[in-house]
């Protein structure tokens, strides 16, 4: 069957399976590996994206219900200006070792601050309690998102880490 | 020895990160951003699912539904004609290639896919070849197989009577399911100070079955280019060298014929170390169909059927004064190894090395004996930041303490200070043979109990049991014994537990270091170049660190039991300073002086009392690849190679303070607060430091409160998802609080001793002893982990129950 | 990872539609909405239907209507719309409590009132909270509507009224002046399943007698309302006393087993123990004065 949807920002179509789940429409259909898997019961949420704006995990979403809708990967967080305040965040504070379950968390603390610019702690965990870290301990995730918060304008590219 | 502590600030509270803001970050050790994260954040990084080569086909196994049984026939036949299926291969095939068993990494063998029968839940016994994901496990349904069903062995204490059922009735002569005895220290030394002792306690402690679970699972994607007869291997592994070598002794296949590439890790904990039949099944497939073949398994299977941990039922005793000098400790093991003995540890260590259970005290005698039994559970037994059993080691003791707390009614915090071995007797040899090479515990342990405020707390606690309140406290404290070998002593499979490295400077001045361990997360592109750094003065930004490719590193064991900094590490160093005494001689032709004429500053020779007579590296690099005359016997080029072999394991500790409040009406655990003082020696990237320790901590709350791995009278595995297998998630951990004391490594080039495992080893006592001690008004004074709140709940009613 | 079988995937923009693709495509026919019960029973090949149809664009499912005396509820609310929902916390905090409590929050994004009540795992935490709010289903079949009252749609674990070829496509909670609400549940971790939970609503009158009472409990045995808890509270002013008596009652009527969440005497105790927390927060909130305070 045919799926069109928005993956961000630009319009695909694509033939699929009906059974294909959203997860691998991303990573094999479109090569969008950013996005990972880890379990299959939609317990981890390293699967996640956001669907028009909400973190949803995409192991449990089939790609066909997808079709006419918004999605938006880790490939997508970066903007024209340079990285997300989020994706800084994440290297300034040590919220990522593996790095398999970052973009599913760094794409929910992007949907937490679209809609509470400030969140304490406790509002941050909870927001991440979805999705399982089997590296930091989620403290420095934490401490990530709060450096997020607090520069939100933050639009410089990563060159002070590479330059 | 310094000391520095911690509250491990929210970034408002902190001062400008200097990694972001200032523009001279070290040069060398200190706070700096990892140079892995870009790639992370963007998405880039390429795990072993993200490679898709061209033509390539998709495997899947079929796996036993039942613990124990005969196989009485397997028909292909309809799985075979599916139109997307290329191959489908089983046990009878391999016995064809001689590839239906595999030696494991215990001098046992594993079946690769079962031919006679099954042994546990989750046993391999068919595996498809399709042209995609989806048609292979459409497949696999398509398979019939024909069980009888055999009775398991599932409990451990009667996996050695006399009427267990026989599991490994293909090993020639068995008789039961012993697998050996193994013991450590003098039992009749032991026996005489315990004989003498004023108090001696005893209690049955177990640590449960749990697993690793890393969040990537494992896979593998075979490549044989038959022409050449070439394998290239891509695969989950964290010991990509030895798993190269033992290719090609299992496959037949010349190791020089074989690369492989170990890509990005999402996570391993030891659960990468092995080699699960997944991987030869690819090899097998790609072989057979003359395609690339990937097989990435599922949560269910990696939980199921790869390398778990622990499953040590211990009785540990504990001999003292009434005044509360701790005289020895003894303990006897029942260790479940599953099916086969596939754990991964140094040959002459089968119990690895829990001998450390003497922990971080000085003891007039010490005795342990092991004995290893089969059952009908997955293989595996070394795995999850264990640090080859360290992890069981200290939890014995560390409980055992406490233990011994309650029955002095002795504080025991208080009761581990009298009893620590003191700074002047380090190098300590304890009981069991080990010498610790540094340490100074009292210092990290006051520490702990100063920032978390450990009077107040007591005083806290009394007034809450005033109000029926229960509130816990838990201290621990750990010795580690890591970084493996020295090689004569340790070996895996034959192979000496030695790493190399080799560091090459560019003509430019920049520089690559190529390395046999690989990372999981733990930062190692950012920790070798500050290693290197630090030691020749080039940024660590112009450091290239290469690794997971057995085509351009060099041989090493991997990366495991807190080995990569005290072993690489060491190499690096090593590397590093024959380059640096190498560009002295090349500074010297240059300079037209003497090579004893010129001094060291960080990153360039100079002459003595003239500084500004000097070469920088990138000089000196320039002038070894360009057209100086180089002395004699100096080649034209500024590279270095090293094989470490470390003369003694590094003995990291720490210092650990848990605080619970448990919800007297459901039994519910909420951890409050985590102090954690860790000695890791010198510290490289104390970022990096930091952030072992805390995913360390959250590993030690999972197990003391919810990770488990169980299995019902018929076998079958009842932690197979993560459903119920349950790891913590931000709720259930709190900030971490860390502090540090420094006391280097006196053996190691840099000092260094490895902090991989430290909290996930030293966090759970922490944790239990905090449970424990909440549940004092109920006079407990031991239950086992998991303390989810139903067992919490039955110990209250004085009813703890052990959990196997 | 694990995958469902082959099926065939239908959209529906309507009830109508959503009615029309069942009947067409018969007992092979399951609809999906947030999909976090049905696609992994999929994945396991536990559920293989031939047709999968779609409901999440039927935007006549979707909504939070206030009416006078009653609250309507589309079935196809997402959980953590509800969670969002000022209306919904004031006038039943037990909804709120509960959906706090449910899977997580990535999960009630997606995840639907209906399709829980539909799904009626006996683990499932809004069975509980519809019971004791007394609320009705509203089941759209080829015939037109009906509703019926919870006792009548959960018909035990995995059964319900809403057939095969039926749609749930309304949840109505009735106002009652002076209810409080609560909802109070063991997990062995966020996200998890209950180990038990319990649910109650109070209705006071303005002298501060118990006027209704409804107790429920989730993943203890019990189905429907703890009948003899409610009735000991009646006409009684609330206190400690008489909610250690319909604790005990109502722990008298669960019927758990044994799982790896616990023991039966466990479970059986924390029905009287979480009983008691439920009936001690709806009281409060229902405007009852200091006397269910303490204990």
């Amino acid at each position: 069957m045919q799926v069109t949807m928005t993956v961000n920002g630009a319009e695909v179509t694509r033939d699929v399976e009906p059974r294909q789940l959203l997860v691998h429409f991303l990573r094999e259909t479109l090569g969008l590996t950013g996005t990972h898997w880890g379990c299959d019961t939609s317990n981890c949420g390293t699967c996640v994206v956001l669907v028009d704006g909400l973190p949803v995990k995409s192991c449990t979403q089939l790609a066909a219900m997808t079709s006419g809708h918004e999605v938006r990967t880790v490939e997508g967080l970066a903007g024209g200006a340079g990285l997300d305040p989020v994706q800084q965040g994440f290297m300034a504070e040590h919220g990522l070792q593996c790095g398999f379950c970052t973009p599913g968390m760094m794409l929910t603390a992007r949907a937490l601050l679209d809609r509470d610019p400030d969140p304490d702690e406790a509002t941050i965990r909870e927001a991440i309690s979805g999705q399982i870290c089997r590296c930091t301990g989620y403290a420095t995730i934490v401490r990530s998102v709060r450096w997020a918060a607090e520069h939100p304008a933050a639009a410089a590219t990563d060159q002070e880490v590479t330059a | 020895m310094t000391a520095v502590q911690e509250r491990s600030p929210m970034p408002q509270e902190r001062e400008a990160n200097p990694a972001m803001d200032a523009p001279d970050r070290p040069i060398g050790y200190g706070r700096v951003q990892r140079k892995e994260d870009p790639r992370f954040v963007r998405g880039k990084g390429r795990y072993l699912d993200d490679i898709v080569l061209p033509g390539m086909l998709h495997g899947a196994i079929l796996r036993s539904p039942m613990a124990h049984a005969r196989i009485v026939s397997i028909d292909t036949t309809e799985a075979l004609a599916h139109p997307k299926v290329h191959a489908v291969v089983t046990g009878k095939d391999l016995e064809g290639l001689n590839l239906a068993w595999a030696p494991t990494l215990s001098a046992d063998v594993q079946a690769v896919l079962a031919t006679d029968k099954v042994r546990f839940q989750g046993q391999e016994v068919a595996f498809v070849v399709a042209e995609d994901r989806y048609s292979a496990r459409d497949a696999l349904e398509l398979i019939d197989v024909e069980y009888e069903d055999l009775p398991p062995v599932v409990d451990v204490r009667r996996a050695l009577d006399a009427d267990a059922p026989v599991i490994r009735d293909d090993l020639e002569g068995r008789t039961d399911n012993h697998i050996f005895d193994w013991e450590a220290g003098d039992a009749a030394e032991t026996e005489v100070v315990f004989a003498r002792a004023d108090v001696v306690v005893s209690e049955e402690v177990v640590y449960p079955r749990v697993h690793p679970a890393p969040m990537e699972t494992c896979g593998a994607i075979a490549d044989y280019e038959p022409v050449e007869g070439r394998l290239t291997l891509y695969e989950t592994s964290q010991a990509p060298h030895a798993h190269r070598t033992l290719f090609a002794m299992v496959a037949g296949i010349p190791e020089h014929k074989i690369r492989v590439v170990s890509p990005d890790i999402g996570g391993g904990f030891g659960n990468k170390v092995g080699i699960y039949p997944g991987y030869i099944l690819a090899v097998v497939g790609s072989i057979v169909t003359g395609k690339p073949v990937k097989w990435v398994e599922d949560r269910s299977e990696n939980l199921m059927s790869t390398s778990f941990a622990r499953d040590y039922i211990m009785r540990g005793e504990v001999a003292a004064t009434r005044e509360g000098k701790i005289l020895a400790v003894r303990t006897k093991v029942l260790a479940d190894h599953g099916a086969f003995n596939a754990t991964a540890q140094p040959t002459k260590y089968p119990a690895g090395f829990f001998s450390i259970f003497t922990g971080s005290y000085d003891l007039q005698a010490a005795h342990c004996s092991v004995t290893g039994v089969y059952t009908n559970k997955a293989p595996g037994g070394v795995a999850y930041a264990c640090s080859f059993r360290v992890t069981e080691a200290v939890y014995l003791v560390e409980r055992m303490v406490d233990v011994l707390a309650a029955e002095l009614g002795m504080d025991p915090a208080e009761l581990r200070l009298r009893n620590f071995i003191k700074p002047e007797q380090f190098p300590y040899k304890n009981k069991t043979g080990w010498e610790y090479d540094s340490g100074d515990y009292e210092p990290a342990l006051r520490m702990a109990m100063e920032q978390i405020g450990y009077d107040e707390l007591r005083r806290e606690q009394a007034e809450k049991r005033g109000r029926g309140e229960l509130m816990g406290i838990g201290v621990s404290f750990f010795t580690e014994t890591v970084g493996a070998g020295p090689r004569k002593h340790m070996d895996i499979v034959g192979l000496g537990m030695a790493d190399g490295a080799e560091v090459r400077v560019h003509p430019t001045g920049k520089a690559v270091v190529r390395l046999s361990v690989q990372t999981q997360g733990q930062g190692h592109e950012t920790t070798f170049a500050q290693i290197l750094a630090e030691e020749l003065g080039i940024p660590p930004e112009d450091v290239d660190v290469v690794h997971g490719d057995t085509d351009q590193t060099p041989f090493g064991l991997g990366t495991y039991g807190s080995r990569s900094t005290p072993v690489s590490g060491g190499a690096v160093a090593l590397a590093a300073r024959k380059v640096k005494d190498k560009a002295r001689l090349i500074a010297a032709a240059m300079l037209e002086t003497r090579p004893e004429d010129l001094e060291w500053e960080k990153g360039r020779w100079s002459v003595k009392g003239d500084p500004s007579a000097g070469k920088t590296m990138a000089e000196i690099a320039l002038g070894a690849h360009g057209t100086v005359e180089l002395p004699e016997g100096v080649d034209g080029n500024l590279d270095a190679e090293v094989t470490y072999d470390p003369p003694n394991l590094t003995f990291p500790f720490g210092a650990y303070i848990c605080v619970v409040d448990v919800d007297p009406g459901t039994g519910k655990v909420h951890v409050r607060r985590f102090v954690a003082v860790d000695d890791c020696g010198t510290r490289i990237n104390p970022m990096i430091v930091e952030g072992q320790i805390h995913g360390g901590l959250a590993d030690g709350v999972g197990m003391a409160l919810m990770e488990f791995i169980g299995f019902d009278e018929q076998g079958n595995c009842l932690g197979g998802s993560f459903m119920d297998y349950l790891i913590p998630t931000a709720m259930e951990v709190p900030d971490w609080e860390t502090g540090y004391t420094v006391t280097p490594s006196p053996h190691h080039p840099i000092g260094a001793k490895g902090i991989g495992e430290s909290a996930t080893v030293g966090s759970p006592p922490a944790v239990v002893n905090a449970v424990v001690d909440a549940l004092a008004p109920f006079g407990i004074r031991h239950m086992d982990m998991p303390c989810t709140p139903a067992r919490v709940w039955e110990a209250m009613q004085g009813r703890p129950t052990p959990p196997i | 990872m694990q995958v469902p079988a082959p099926f065939d995937y239908a959209r529906a923009t309507s009830v109508a539609e959503a009615l029309e693709l069942l009947e067409r495509h018969g007992e092979e026919a399951r609809l999906v909405a947030g999909g976090h019960s049905l696609l992994p029973m999929m994945k396991l090949r536990l559920a293989r239907p031939d047709w999968v149809v779609d409901i999440n664009d039927v935007a006549e499912l979707r909504h939070i209507t206030e009416e006078p005396g009653r609250l309507r509820v589309g079935a196809l609310t997402r959980h953590a719309e509800l969670l969002g929902s000022e209306v919904v916390g004031r006038l039943f905090p037990i909804v709120h409590d509960a959906e706090r409590v449910i899977a997580d929050p990535v999960v009630r994004n997606r995840g639907t009132i209906g399709g829980s009540l539909a799904q009626a795992d006996p683990a499932e935490d809004l069975t509980t909270v519809c019971d004791v709010l007394r609320a009705e289903v509203v089941i759209a079949g080829r015939d037109g509507e009906r509703v019926v009252a919870m006792p009548e749609f959960h018909r035990g674990p995995y059964e319900t009224a809403c057939a095969q070829d039926e749609i749930v496509t309304e949840v109505r909670f009735p106002v009652r002046a002076g209810q409080g609400s609560a909802y109070e549940k063991v997990e062995r971790r966020v996200g998890d399943w209950a180990v038990a939970a319990a649910g109650a609503a109070l209705v006071l009158d303005d002298g501060g007698a118990i006027t209704e009472a409804a107790v429920g409990l989730t993943a203890l045995g019990l189905e429907g309302l703890a009948v003899e808890a409610a009735a000991v509270l009646v006409g009684q002013r609330p206190d400690e006393a008489l909610f250690a008596e319909a604790a005990r009652l109502a722990a008298a009527a669960s019927a758990p087993v044994e799982d790896g969440r616990g023991p039966v005497d466990y479970k059986r105790h924390l029905a009287d123990e979480l009983t008691r927390r439920v009936l001690r927060t709806a009281a409060a909130r229902a405007g009852a004065l200091t006397a269910v305070q303490g204990g």
